[in-house]
Order: C-alpha cells, then structure tokens, then sequence
C-alpha cells in the first residue's frame, strides 16, 4: 500500500520512535504495534531516566529533612508542580498531585460532593463517562440525596446540546464530563457546557484523561473549575495524576485525605491545614513519579502539542479510511473527524473483540477489547464490547496498514 | 508461541455448539458475568429423580473461547451428579477446552464452570433454608 502525500504526518515519527525503549522489542516474532496508549502510553527514555535518575542521585523524603538530598528531592518535585501547573496555564498553588485521574475525581467527590451538595441538587454527567467519572458521583449522590442526570447522546455518539440546555439549569450544582470519550474519541465541547453550568451558578469538572497527553490544555480559556488527568496516558510514569482547581474553591475545600504532610499545625485535640496544593497531598508522595511526568511534560512541549494533534489528526483519518473499507466492520463514534481524537471504536460482524485482539496480539498488534470502564454507554449503544485502536505521538501510517492486514487474518482464522 | 488458540475443535464447539438454549423450568439457574469484558454465561439445569444433570444448557454473549468452553462442559457434565460437577477444578475445565490459552484468556474459559458452580451453589443453599 503507497500512502498517499497529504497524510504524510508532520513530525518525524521515526526519529522520535528512536525515544521509545519499548518500541523496539519484537512481540511473537513481530514488530510491535502498539495501538492501546489511550489505556496507557509507553515511555520515552529522557522520562525513565529522569525517574531512575532521581533514585540514584537525590532520593529522600521531601518537607522534612534540611540535608542535600532532602532538599534536592523536595525542590525537584516543587519543580514539577510548576511544570505541569504550566502546561495547562494553572498556578502553582491549584496544581495537585493524585495517584491518577480516578484519584482526582474521587477527591472532587469527597472533599467537595460530599459537603457541598444536597438532597434534590443535581449533578449532570453524560453516558460517555469513563466508570471513575460515574461511580464516584453514585455514591456522593446515594449519601446527599443528590440526582445525577445525564446528558443524551445523538446517533453518532456525541452530546445532545439542546438536551444539555434543558438539563443544566437552576438545580445544576455540577457538571462533570470527559473532554474526550475513551470508548468513542468524540470531544466534547468542554467550553460550552461550562458557560451553562457557570450561568446557573453551577460548577465544571472536566476528566481530562483522554485530552490532556493529546490536545494543547489551557485551564484559564476552558475556565472549568476543576480538570483531572493521569500521568500515564501522557507519556509518563504509572501512579502519578493531578487536579486542577480554582484556587478560590480548593481554599473552601476540606482535605479529601489526612495525614503528614498535609497539616499546618497538630495538637492532640485538632489539625489545621498546610497551604495548597500541599493540604490536599497527604502522605509520603509520587516523588519520583511526579519528577517523571515533568519529564513526560518537558518532552511533550519540545515535540509540541500542535504537533501531536496534527500527527493524531492524519493517523485517525487514514486509520477511519482505511478500516471503513473493511467488509463488515462497524466503526462507532462521530462521523465527522472534527468531532475525534485518536481513538476509535469497532467491531466487526460476529468476531467478538477478545478473540480479534488475541489474534493481532500474536501479529504484534496490541490493541483493547472489552467495556473499556464504560459499561453504561456500551448499554446505550447495544453492545457489549468493541475493539479500540488508539494512537499516540509514535504511533506511524505503516501500522495501521498491519493492524488492517492482521483483521483479515483474524476473520480468516476464526473462518468468517 | 505457536497460535493455537482457534483449533477446529474450539471453533466447531463455537459454531455448533452442544445444548445452547433455555429449559422451560429450570431447578437450577445462573447467571453469571465476567467483569474484565462484560461477557455473560447463563447456565440452566434440571435434575433427574436420581440428584443427576437430567438436561443442562447454556446461554450467552461471549467470545469464542468462553462459549466453546461453555459447550464443552455442556457435554462434559450432562448426567453426572452435583457432587461430581462441585469436584471439577480449573486443571479439569482447562483439560476439556485441551488448548493452551493466555493468562487473560483462561478467564473467559473458566466463566461457564464458575457459573455451573454459583447455580448448584444457590440451588443448595435454597434447599437448606426451605
């Protein structure tokens, strides 16, 4: 297959492979094709060696002691607030370091659902929500008496606005909502539904796991009040994440947990708080991790973020072409490419998905079947599971040619 | 690894397979999930005056390993006691499906034997408190 000129990608895909340990491993006998970064990214070396880097040289604990390598543990991972803080336009103070997305949800949750809402308020989400963008907010609203309503999907998986404008409204205390679908790849218009929930008083919390390792994030422009991400999807390492909050509503948050580090003064009868982000990081934290995903940031910012987006771009159109001329495949989510990112969803007729990505694992081809945590939207669209290929910054036009080349093996193997 | 996961025996399980379906009154009954994928096994069964697996069928959504398994253990435990069926350990239910899977994929072979389980299970249970 010749590829055709304007879907060569822009960025020079095969050098930054070069950054990628991982990539050069073979998988059965194969090259591997790694098609599933929308569940985890792989890593560039400049992010394992910041972390390996940091055990070797500086590591201690951080806040406590005033020798060397306290101090260089405690200014690094400082340092790496200020880095993500940048990189999605926030302040030091409203950059909070979690275990992942799932954590920071869970902290919005908690430490501002459970205080903050009440029997009969409402709380907006949408059938696309990942399951940490649900389950949380069933049990917040199980305890307050709270009402989640959800906002419709049209035909082709993306939000219904006029159903969100007449949903949002005087009863609204929060809307939260994935900027991008990891089932479908629809993005969703973050910015708008945020001027509905802020004309109502309301607040937005926006689970940015799937748009922040993808899209430029500009926290200030969106104007949400909260943005939650995972450091692994963005290139960085497992068990690091972050919340964003405007510092005027972390500052009338209680701490979602308590422990060291966190307060300002202890007696036996009571605590009060440290300053943020610290009051809401208790505990020993990622600090290796954390220096790890600024490392994930710095490399990001030099590949560039317009970049990225344009490479997804031209993967996402070639991969739709091509797999929309495969006999039989059902590819779900937004017609128009505007409406997605790099992540897309199908099945093909009577192959179930984990026999599909059993087949082109052994092609090398690693891609997801299953739910993918969105149990609910599979409900909404009539199935049970898909198969999700995902792309990223390393990700080349050559691979989908192999992901399409191993679906005809697979359809011939299990004899359809 | 050699790729033997789809041998034509699982294969002929899956497109053919033996007692897919429903019984009209059922003395057992399971429904069961697996939650990594969503897939669904329902089990069915009634007993012969004996306590024996007169007739078991099963029902689902699933891929091609987990209802080729199910079908296996269909004919596996079609006239054996509960006792025999409670005996039967994941070796017994991997050496019915003969084929070696990924650590991943032995999940969706076992999803048909731990539903048998749960229904026998709750049918016992049942018994004990009527």
């Amino acid at each position: 297959m010749t590829l055709p000129l304007q879907a060569q990608p822009a960025l020079d895909v095969e050098a930054l492979r070069g950054d990628f340990p991982i990539l050069s491993r073979a998988i059965h006998d194969r090259p591997l094709v790694y098609l599933d970064s929308a569940s985890s990214s792989q890593k560039p070396k400049a992010v394992i060696d910041a972390v390996s880097r940091y055990y070797q040289e500086s590591h201690a604990n951080i806040h406590r002691g005033v020798y060397v390598l306290s101090e260089e543990a405690t200014i690094a991972y400082e340092q790496a607030h200020v880095r993500v803080a940048d990189f999605i336009n926030a302040d030091f103070e409203e950059m909070i370091f979690t275990k992942n997305t799932t954590e920071a949800l869970n902290l919005v949750a908690y430490a501002w659902g459970l205080s903050n809402l009440q029997a009969g308020d409402e709380v907006v989400l949408t059938p696309l929500e990942h399951h940490s963008n649900l389950v949380p907010w069933q049990q917040v609203a199980k305890r307050t008496d709270a009402v989640i309503r959800y906002i419709r999907l049209t035909a082709d998986g993306c939000l219904d606005m006029a159903h969100a404008a007449e949903i949002i409204g005087p009863r609204t205390k929060l809307v939260s909502v994935a900027q991008v679908s990891n089932v479908l790849g629809t993005v969703n218009p973050v910015d708008e539904l945020g001027r509905m929930a802020h004309a109502h008083g309301a607040l937005i919390c926006v689970d940015g796991a799937q748009s922040i390792p993808h899209m430029a994030i500009d926290v200030r422009v969106m104007d949400c009040d909260f943005f939650a991400f995972s450091g692994h999807k963005m290139l960085g390492p497992t068990g690091i994440g972050g919340l964003y909050g405007k510092r005027g509503i972390l500052d009338q948050m209680d701490p979602f947990l308590f422990g060291g580090d966190m307060i300002s003064e202890v007696t036996l009868e009571s605590a009060s708080w440290n300053e943020l982000p610290w009051k809401f990081e208790a505990g020993t934290p990622p600090i290796a991790q954390g220096i790890g995903l600024a490392a994930a940031v710095e490399y990001l910012q030099g590949v560039g973020m317009e970049a990225v987006q344009a490479h997804e771009h031209t993967l996402a159109h070639y991969a739709l072409e091509q797999l929309r001329q495969v006999r039989d495949l059902d590819v779900y989510g937004p017609e128009s490419e505007d409406d997605r990112s790099g992540v897309i969803s199908f099945n093909i007729e009577s192959l179930h998905p984990h026999d599909v990505a059993s087949i082109l694992d052994q092609h090398g081809v690693a891609i997801r079947g299953g739910h993918h945590c969105a149990m609910p939207l599979m409900r909404t669209l009539g199935l049970n599971s898909t198969c999700r290929a995902s792309f990223y910054v390393y990700n080349t036009l050559e691979e989908i040619n192999v992901l399409v080349e191993a679906i005809g093996e697979a359809r011939r193997l299990l004899r359809r | 690894m050699s790729f033997n996961m789809y041998q034509e025996n699982i294969l002929d399980h899956y497109e053919n397979p033996y007692n897919r379906g429903s019984l009209p009154q059922p003395t057992l009954e399971f429904r069961d999930l697996n939650p990594l994928c969503g897939d669904e096994v329902c089990i069915q069964a009634s007993l012969d005056t004996q306590g024996r697996l007169d007739k078991v069928c099963f029902e689902g959504e699933g891929c091609v390993i987990s209802l080729a398994a199910a079908s296996m253990l269909m004919e596996a435990v079609e006239g054996k006691t509960l006792k025999e069926v409670k005996e039967m350990d994941r070796q017994d239910m991997l050496d019915l499906v003969g084929i070696t899977l990924t650590t991943m994929r032995v999940k969706c072979a076992m999803l048909p034997l731990r539903a048998l389980g749960k229904a026998i299970h709750q049918y016992e249970a049942e018994g004990e408190d009527g």
